[in-house]
């Protein structure tokens, strides 16, 4: 079976060849019918948009909540808070995220009205990004239960309140140990940006789909929604990975594993 | 204030709409553990074995599989799989296969650091007595492997329950589907998705809680 390529060169309204493949994109063609190359750009643009929203949604949603999850019981105020967050970390992990976006999309604009007038991708990255948030949440959770539970003790008896201890003791080295962790949850939202085609936002697997219906190229197209996706996630890795190196503090990553292991 | 009637949903609706949707999520549910678990075995075996000519395709295979979106996954068996028999299949068979593929690999990672958090001793001692590979597997390492692996099967089989709404995008007639059809029937989008969520919501927490409570009983002390 071989693979006609040539398809992405086509026009979008008449399936005839274009004269420039990127034609509507770089200007090179005025006036010309945007390609499916084209489309797939912008299908590409519209993924990394809804993720990359998400992800900001959901990196500080679960920082905050994975912290307030770990609060010491010494108050009203803290154990609310603890309740809080164990409630949002279990009903936000329990529901599927394809079930979180109709509810962002179909259900919650109808209770809070503002809402109705947010464009639909940023209700669907709203929904991946608590969706994302709660299995975060219990990353940094566990982060922060693997440090030793000296850290903790020392930064009281040098009087410091629990704001500071977090602030400056326990913080600074959980949010270290769980980058590895959440490069992959990271990595988890490009792949879950997907389900936006449930909602017709016009990113990859809309692409996909449509595109495949109308040039019965379907193996051409897929292939390159999966490269596309597969980069992606890589490009987030390497990221990730860039900050894991420069964040790193010599010698200190492998002294509290050590410690994980005998508490 | 919109107010929410829930009236419409009684017996009946949900014998008619949400019964088989119910059914077939847990019966894909069902059939992708027991068949991801089963091939994700042999998977983590390959990728264990050593031997170039079985590492590579295991490892190339898992790694493609879970650098893909479950979606794309979906859509791809749906697409091949007609044209490699030359006859179109229904969307709950593709369904299936595609999960069973897709699970194999998460499984068979689950199955690999099982194995590796068996005591290289136990291994060691199996071969002091004579036993084959095959017989060292079946009678001295997995059986271990599978207990310390029971929890993490069971939260990798919630969350695949979670997935299995994703068939949306072939249209099969699953638990979500089911709530969407009904609420399109009666008129009512909004409460239907409501119960839709409460529904996936009260099982895989019930799991979840059930899970904790394993974890504590099968730990093995060392």
């Amino acid at each position: 079976m071989a693979l006609d390529l040539g398809v992405f060169c086509k026009s979008t309204l008449d399936g005839e060849v274009v004269e420039h493949c990127f034609s509507s994109i770089f200007g090179l063609g005025q006036n010309a019918d945007p390609s499916y190359l084209d489309w797939l750009m912008k299908a590409w643009g519209w993924t990394l948009a809804v993720a990359g929203l998400g992800l900001a949604i959901a990196l500080i949603l679960g920082a905050v909540m994975g912290t307030l999850r770990t609060l010491p019981d010494n108050g009203r105020l803290s154990r609310v808070l603890v309740r809080i967050s164990t409630a949002w970390v279990e009903l936000f992990r329990n529901i599927p995220v394809l079930v979180q976006v109709f509810l962002w999309y179909h259900v919650i604009p109808a209770f809070i009205f503002p809402l109705k007038a947010l464009p639909s991708y940023w209700l669907v990255s709203i929904a991946l990004g608590f969706f994302t948030s709660a299995r975060i949440a219990e990353q940094v959770r566990a982060g922060i239960q693997s440090l030793p539970s000296g850290q903790r003790a020392a930064a009281t008896a040098l009087g410091l309140t629990t704001p500071q201890t977090y602030r400056y003791v326990i913080l600074p080295m959980a949010l270290r140990i769980v980058i590895p962790p959440l490069t992959s949850e990271s990595m988890n939202v490009i792949k879950n940006s997907s389900v936006a085609f449930a909602v017709s936002v016009p990113e990859l697997t809309l692409f996909a789909m449509q595109a495949q219906e109308e040039t019965s190229h379907g193996v051409e197209i897929y292939l390159a929604v999966t490269a596309l996706y597969a980069l992606s996630a890589f490009a987030v890795n390497r990221v990730m990975a860039l900050i894991e190196k420069r964040s790193r503090i010599p010698g200190f990553i492998a002294a509290s594993n050590d410690a994980s292991l005998a508490h | 204030m919109l107010s929410l009637d829930l009236s419409f949903y009684n017996w009946e609706l949900f014998t008619n709409y949400i019964l088989k949707g119910l059914l077939f999520s847990v019966q894909l549910t069902v059939i992708a553990t027991v068949g991801g678990i089963v091939v994700g075995t042999f998977l983590a075996l390959m990728r264990l074995s050593g031997r170039p000519s079985l590492v590579y395709p295991a490892t190339f295979y898992v790694n493609t599989m879970r650098s893909i979106p479950l979606v794309m996954v979906i859509l791809w068996f749906f697409l091949l799989i007609p044209m490699l028999i030359g006859r179109p299949i229904g969307a709950d068979l593709s369904a299936t296969i595609t999960f069973i593929a897709f699970e194999a690999a998460f499984f068979s990672e689950i199955v690999r650091a099982g194995i590796q958090s068996v005591p290289k001793g136990q291994i060691y001692a199996g071969e002091a007595l004579g036993m084959t590979y095959g017989q060292n597997m079946r009678l001295v390492v997995l059986p271990q492997a599978f207990r310390n692996m029971i929890p993490v099967f069971m939260t990798q089989t919630i969350i695949l329950f979670q997935d299995t709404s994703l068939v949306y995008a072939i249209g099969a007639y699953d638990l979500l589907k089911g709530f969407e059809i009904a609420g399109k029937n009666y008129g009512r989008p909004i409460e239907t998705y409501i119960l839709a969520a409460a529904t996936y919501f009260i099982i895989c927490f019930s799991l979840s809680k059930a899970v904790r409570a394993i974890q504590a009983k099968v730990a093995i002390i060392r």
